[in-house]
């Protein structure tokens, strides 16, 4: 069985700061890391294979750089790790990435793909069900617990807002995960040495047999028109004194505004 | 088209490259170098002391008939045969958006009742198209995608919207890609540009530290999704007429299917996104008993209990309670935020709310930034006297 499991590089953006005056991100000592939701895509592919026999294989799509991602999901356990890296894929929306990563994994060949459910810097969630429509087989998003596998289906719990269902597909599939999966694997120590020496498959446009037109700014038909601060909040008003006098002060304040 | 760097100007002063928000913008050889990362945002291109950064002249790209594409329809989703809140509220903006552009409001129904689809006629569509389909009645991403593929291929909307819910947010995705469009996911605002008639969608990116207007000029539909409880529904009208298409699902099938599904009740049962009155708590109330503290206060206003992803990610609280960028968008009346600092995350999904009132230690707490009535103090001296005064002026003993 063929696992690939999708990953991307991102800003730790829990970690990313706006400067007051300028109102620019601070980016300064902000690390790169996987993204959150993508380690524990990494972890339900190792237990996939670790249940029903097959290998992993981490693809990213990214700068140079992303090969450092792809080396710590190798150090995990992974088996196999691709990138995708080349200059006609900058700017990439959803749609482009989605049809790039597509081609990438149609050349892998893949039973079951999986993906965290979203990216923390985009927060988009549609890059998993996009692949999905390209590659022409079914999709599941927001898998909290497999239930049953084998060689042919999947059984899975899908979160929605009020609970969850219990759905069954037949294989290729792709699904997205939640964090309530599973936890992620530390490296070992072993994996941490063989995953520096590993080779990672480098691919380009070419080496996915794609047309320039869809890759890219080119492929992607959204456009960023422009990029500004949210608007702050104003009539802030701190109550003081004593804890009496400020709780005395909140209920007045309450009164004021007709909701006591 | 891309942003580049013309290096014979270039002085690599490196003052681009913390104004770019994607770490775009690296140094080679003394010189700034955009790469794969950029989206175009050109937050760059004002700041190059030099003017060394510029924008290439666009291509016209492969576009399609955009003139042929007229009317806005919105995707009416279903669970259990009752339509959700979210589609009303698309309704509200869609009209708007539809009487802009001096045309139609549609939505599309799938796997329930005609009974439903007058509903959204009274809540402002002109139209709906609704499948009674069996295979409709469950969500399956497939068979839905499917048919929304085909019937916009047929009728040719200029804009579909759907809402950010676990549902729409699944399969949507694959409509545009079928259909070679973009999508937006998670606006939080719509609006026509004047002059050229294309949708302007502003959503969040990272994490809710910016803000950007999105457009998709050279293909159609336009499609975006909007979270539940960003935007509002228009008036209700009884009389309202509208015309209802029966839609067939042909030889749709589905290769997931759905054997069960299970409602979780929590023990603090009142939804999130209805309530009025919502508490929250987070890191700061220390353990997980503190929520007690929080749903009592809750109760005094029959509102609801919110959480911060700190609290969800300790335990203390189920995930369906997390208010913020990976939880719930929640815009009630009064918003509690206890011991909660204020992380921008949380912000993005609770500072639309009309009151927020922001219980913490720290002075210093990002949550006084949004807060209405701040209280810099120990939730567990100040809560408890809270309830003890709104019990007197509402004479609860």
């Amino acid at each position: 069985m063929n696992i690939v499991v999708c990953i991307k590089q991102v800003p730790d953006t829990a970690e990313v700061r706006i400067n007051p005056e300028t109102g620019t991100l601070i980016r300064e000592g902000v690390p790169s890391i996987i993204n959150p939701f993508d380690m524990h895509a990494i972890e339900a592919g190792l237990q996939i294979k670790e249940k029903a026999g097959g290998k992993v294989i981490v693809l990213t799509m990214g700068p140079p750089q992303a090969e450092t991602s792809l080396r710590e999901a190798l150090s995990m356990g992974a088996d196999e790790a691709v990138l995708l890296s080349d200059r006609a894929f900058a700017g990439s929306d959803t749609w482009a990435t989605s049809f790039t990563l597509s081609k990438a994994i149609k050349k892998i060949g893949a039973d079951i793909i999986i993906c965290g459910k979203q990216a923390i810097d985009g927060d988009t969630a549609q890059v998993g069900p996009e692949t999905a429509e390209f590659l022409n087989i079914p999709n599941i998003s927001y898998v909290r617990k497999i239930e049953d596998i084998s060689g042919s289906s999947i059984k899975v719990q899908r979160m929605m807002d009020e609970g969850y269902d219990v759905v069954e597909s037949s294989l290729p599939v792709l699904f997205t995960v939640v964090k309530e999966l599973n936890e992620p694997r530390l490296p070992s120590l072993k994996g941490k040495m063989s995953a520096k020496k590993a080779e990672i498959k480098k691919w380009g446009s070419s080496d996915i047999m794609a047309d320039e037109n869809d890759l890219g700014l080119k492929g992607s038909p959204t456009q960023v028109k422009n990029i500004f601060t949210p608007d702050a909040r104003s009539g802030k008003k701190i109550l003081e004194g004593k804890p009496e006098e400020q709780v005395e002060a909140l209920i007045q304040e309450l009164r004021g505004i007709k909701c006591l | 088209m891309p942003v580049i760097v013309n290096v014979d100007k270039c002085k690599g002063c490196e003052e681009c490259l913390s104004s770019c928000p994607f770490d775009a913008i690296v140094m080679k050889d003394g010189k700034a170098l955009v790469n794969e990362y950029c989206q175009v945002c050109m937050s760059c291109i004002s700041v190059c002391p030099e003017g060394a950064i510029l924008e290439v002249e666009k291509e016209i790209p492969r576009g399609i008939d955009i003139e042929g594409y007229k009317g806005v329809w919105i995707f009416a989703e279903q669970r259990g045969g009752k339509v959700s809140s979210v589609a009303y509220e698309l309704l509200g903006i869609g009209r708007k958006l539809a009487d802009d552009l001096k045309t139609d409001l549609s939505a599309v129904l799938l796997g329930t009742a005609e009974t439903e689809a007058k509903e959204l006629i009274r809540w402002g569509a002109d139209k709906v198209y609704l499948s009674k389909d069996q295979i409709f009645e469950s969500f399956n991403d497939e068979p839905y995608s499917q048919l929304l593929t085909s019937l916009i291929t047929e009728h040719r909307p200029e804009i579909v919207l759907a809402g950010a819910t676990p549902m729409g947010r699944s399969f949507i995705p694959r409509v545009a890609a079928r259909l070679r469009t973009g999508l937006t996911a998670d606006c939080t605002s719509l609006a026509i540009e004047k002059g050229t008639g294309n949708l302007l969608q502003v959503r969040p990116a990272f994490g809710g530290n910016i803000m950007a207007t999105i457009l998709c000029p050279n293909n159609r539909p336009q499609m975006a999704t909007v979270r539940p409880r960003v935007m509002k529904r228009r008036k209700y009208d009884e009389g309202r007429a509208g015309d209802i298409i029966g839609v067939e699902a042909g030889g749709i099938t589905s290769r997931t299917k759905v054997l069960e599904t299970v409602k979780e009740v929590s023990d603090i049962t009142v939804n999130l996104q209805e309530a009025d009155i919502i508490v929250s708590g987070g890191r700061g109330l220390g353990e997980p008993k503190g929520f007690k503290l929080m749903q009592e206060l809750a109760e005094l206003f029959g509102g609801a209990v919110g959480s911060s992803r700190a609290a969800v990610d300790a335990g203390w609280i189920a995930y369906r309670h997390q208010v913020g960028q990976t939880g719930k968008t929640v815009c009630p009346k009064i918003y509690f935020a206890c011991g909660i600092s204020g992380a921008v995350q949380h912000l993005v999904g609770m500072q639309s709310s009309d009151i927020i009132i922001a219980i913490n230690k720290n002075p210093e707490a990002p949550i006084f930034n949004v807060a209405t009535y701040g209280v810099v103090g120990d939730l567990y001296e100040i809560v408890p006297l809270l309830i003890k005064k709104i019990k007197e002026a509402k004479g609860i003993s």
